[in-house]
């Protein structure tokens, strides 16, 4: 791609919204009840997939919401939840990261304590069940830095399903560790060499198999990305993330959080706490996507704060794009975060300003990553490192009644050799 | 003259050919070439080779960074054209120029609606209208997402033609249908564009049924790789869609374009023969 192509483009959409229809939510409207039937947010998400697809996903929208209404599948969600993943996990009030903020208490949802140490999990154990109550013998799922593969090759292993993970043969290289973990789950990894050979990509070829195998397979997606319902029936899955928190604080702390962190790539860990708290118009939804070496040098992930609208895997949602409409590759040290698009219900809430949009730099989420480390003990993902630096931030604007919850995604064990490389140590 | 529908609109290059060619019992032959693959000055000098071995409607790939429907073969077609940045603005002006010597063969833009959402819909459908492209395959944007953009295709008669897979059912087929223009592209398997796993009994099923349904005619494509095939699926359809036979052809020659375009008139015009023969019992 040659350099004049990196540049944002100006700003095109300024015909379509209107033309699209209305993007409004009013200020007394429910927005818990979207998406509408056809699984919009407004102007974004939708269902823009090729027709073979089109059967499989009324299927799915169908069973899913039945499932929704069966005890059977909601006891078996619930214990799995509980007895596998390890729910519910803790809320953690970090006092000395409080102290080094100065201002409002900084509670942590400790998603990286869960089963496989990511919230990755939660959405993997309701998909694996719902192939399981379709009859799909075999999964399927793209994965970036592996934690959504492992998660799903989990599941898989747990349910007795055959998987088949794609993964950018870029990303392979990078994260050997969760590779080889996933052979050992029994999966199959099969490296992606189209395109950017990152995520993105990976995304596209799990398409691929779908249409090729949609009568046997469940494409379990990994974000709130998507055509619908995935990016619904994902953060529904995710929302146990918000629903503990809100029943956690108010016991601990009373009351409702002033705030709520979390960092953003698809936005599945984002969308899971955020979404039980949509109607507590209090409190301050931030998500933090990843500035990588900066939003001005072009090289980054951060497609809600620096992207504009357009369509890619099956949804209408903010993108890294060209001038001419090709997406772009984006940077990021962390690989979770590393992605051109976002969900759909970000990019709504966004517009609506029902929640905010930030960014946060490679350097800022390394000293977050070591502040975690040093004052509270806790090794986090470096994608949930984001969110622990913008709310260290956020925290320190506000007054010490004051207090947020960050969601600590994930552990930071797959991201050890990536810092260690940055400290110029070699482990072998 | 121009010929009007009896609504009144102007009838496109597309559903002339297609209907001329119906009334004259012959089989359309369709085909599906990358734009600016793997130079951009190829393909208007591609496209009238191909309409001198006697190819019925030009499909023009519009080059995507994420071409989710396709198999190797035309993913990487789309990496050579993007490779020195072929444009949807590009590829409007190659129909332009196609159109200085050709004024009859129809032609479509083939893609997926990314490059066609930030250009906007209505500059989009003024232009391609303009250059005299007559219709659109956008893959992923199914007629049920489509309305605002077919509302500026339909006012500047450009059709739009949607897709019918092995796994629509009959009361989505007669939706997607009503919804078609000129013809509908029954994609005739499970799978990426280019697979090698057609199975023409299967297909024989399927179209029997769509052909209760659709008022257009059908043509059929994907997996339709030599004129044995292509005949066999000619038997049972309105006519084929050839696309990566014909890709990997320009892949395999990528250093020799003569040699290239000449490959591909001689696929082609096997092709043309086989689907021109009486028709054996199936």
């Amino acid at each position: 791609m040659s350099d004049k192509n990196k540049q944002q483009p100006r700003a095109r959409y300024k015909k379509q919204p209107q033309a699209l229809g209305d993007n409004g939510a009013g200020v007394n409207e429910c927005i818990s009840s979207f998406p509408d039937d056809d699984g919009h947010f407004g102007i974004y998400g939708g269902r823009f997939v090729s027709e073979i697809l089109m059967q499989a996903l009324s299927e799915l929208k169908s069973e899913y919401e039945r499932l929704c209404h069966d005890e059977t599948f909601q006891a078996e969600l619930k214990s799995d939840l509980a007895n596998y993943v390890g729910r519910s996990s803790p809320l953690y009030y970090a006092q000395r990261l409080t102290t080094l903020s100065g201002g409002a208490k900084i509670y942590l949802k400790r998603e990286d304590l869960n089963h496989t140490g990511a919230h990755k999990i939660n959405n993997c154990i309701g998909q694996a069940l719902l192939a399981k109550y379709m009859g799909k013998p075999r999964v399927i799922a793209e994965t970036g830095a592996g934690q959504h593969g492992v998660a799903a090759a989990t599941v898989a292993a747990r349910f007795g399903l055959k998987c088949q993970v794609y993964m950018g043969s870029e990303d392979i290289e990078r994260q050997s560790l969760n590779v080889y973990r996933m052979k050992l789950l029994g999966a199959q990894v099969v490296p992606v060499t189209s395109g950017s050979r990152t995520l993105k990509d990976a995304l596209s070829e799990a398409m691929r198999d779908w249409v090729t195998n949609v009568d046997d397979t469940h494409y379990i997606i990994g974000s709130v990305a998507g055509p619908h319902p995935y990016p619904m029936l994902v953060r529904d899955f995710q929302s146990v993330i918000g629903r503990e928190t809100k029943k956690q604080f108010a016991e601990m702390h009373g009351g409702l959080p002033d705030a709520l962190v979390a960092c953003v790539g698809g936005g599945s860990n984002a969308m899971g706490m955020f979404y039980p708290f949509l109607e507590d118009r209090s409190v301050r939804l931030v998500g933090v996507e990843a500035a990588g070496l900066g939003l001005e040098t072009g090289e980054h992930a951060a497609p809600l704060n620096a992207g504009n609208v357009g369509v890619l895997h099956g949804n209408r949602t903010y993108l890294m794009q060209d001038v001419n409409g090709q997406i772009l590759d984006t940077y990021s040290i962390s690989a979770g975060l590393d992605y051109p698009g976002v969900g759909p219900e970000h990019a709504w809430l966004k517009d609506i300003k029902r929640a905010e949009y930030v960014a946060v730099t490679d350097e800022q989420a390394l000293d977050a990553f070591r502040s975690l480390n040093l004052l509270e003990g806790i090794l986090p993902a470096l994608e949930s490192a984001h969110a622990i630096a913008y709310g260290i931030e956020l925290a320190r604007s506000m007054d010490k009644e004051q207090a947020i919850v960050i969601n600590l995604s994930g552990r930071g064990d797959k991201d050890i050799h990536t810092m260690a490389k940055i400290d110029g140590i070699t482990i072998t | 003259m121009e010929l009007r529908s009896p609504e009144g609109q102007a009838l496109s290059r597309l559903t002339i050919k297609v209907k001329a060619n119906l009334a004259a019992n012959r089989k359309t032959l369709v085909t599906y070439v990358v734009a600016g693959d793997p130079i951009k000055d190829l393909t208007v000098r591609l496209m009238h080779t191909m309409v001198e071995v006697g190819v019925d409607v030009i499909e023009l790939g519009v080059p995507f960074s994420d071409p989710e429907a396709e198999g190797p073969v035309i993913q990487l077609a789309h990496e050579r054209a993007l490779k020195h940045d072929t444009s949807l603005k590009d590829v409007i002006s190659m129909v332009e120029q196609f159109r200085r010597k050709d004024d009859d063969t129809p032609v479509i833009l083939m893609g997926y609606l990314n490059p066609i959402e930030l250009m906007g819909y209505e500059d989009f459908s003024i232009v391609a209208s303009q250059a005299g492209v007559d219709g659109t395959i956008i893959v992923n944007l199914p007629p049920e997402e489509s309305g605002v953009l077919s509302g500026y295709l339909d006012k500047h008669d450009i059709e739009s033609v949607y897709l019918l897979a092995p796994t629509t059912t009959d009361k989505r087929a007669a939706f997607v249908t009503s919804q078609s223009r000129g013809f509908v592209y029954y994609v005739s398997l499970k799978g990426t564009t280019g697979a090698s796993n057609l199975d023409v009994d299967d297909v024989h099923e399927k179209l029997s049924r769509f052909r209760q349904i659709s008022p257009l005619p059908i043509m059929v494509g994907f997996g339709i790789k030599d004129a044995a095939t292509a005949a066999k699926v000619s038997d049972i359809s309105d006519g084929v869609v050839v696309g990566s036979a014909i890709v990997k052809l320009i892949a395999d020659h990528e250093g020799d374009l003569d040699t290239a375009l000449a490959e591909v008139a001689t696929l082609l015009s096997g092709m043309r023969k086989s689907i021109d023969e009486p028709s054996v019992v199936f």
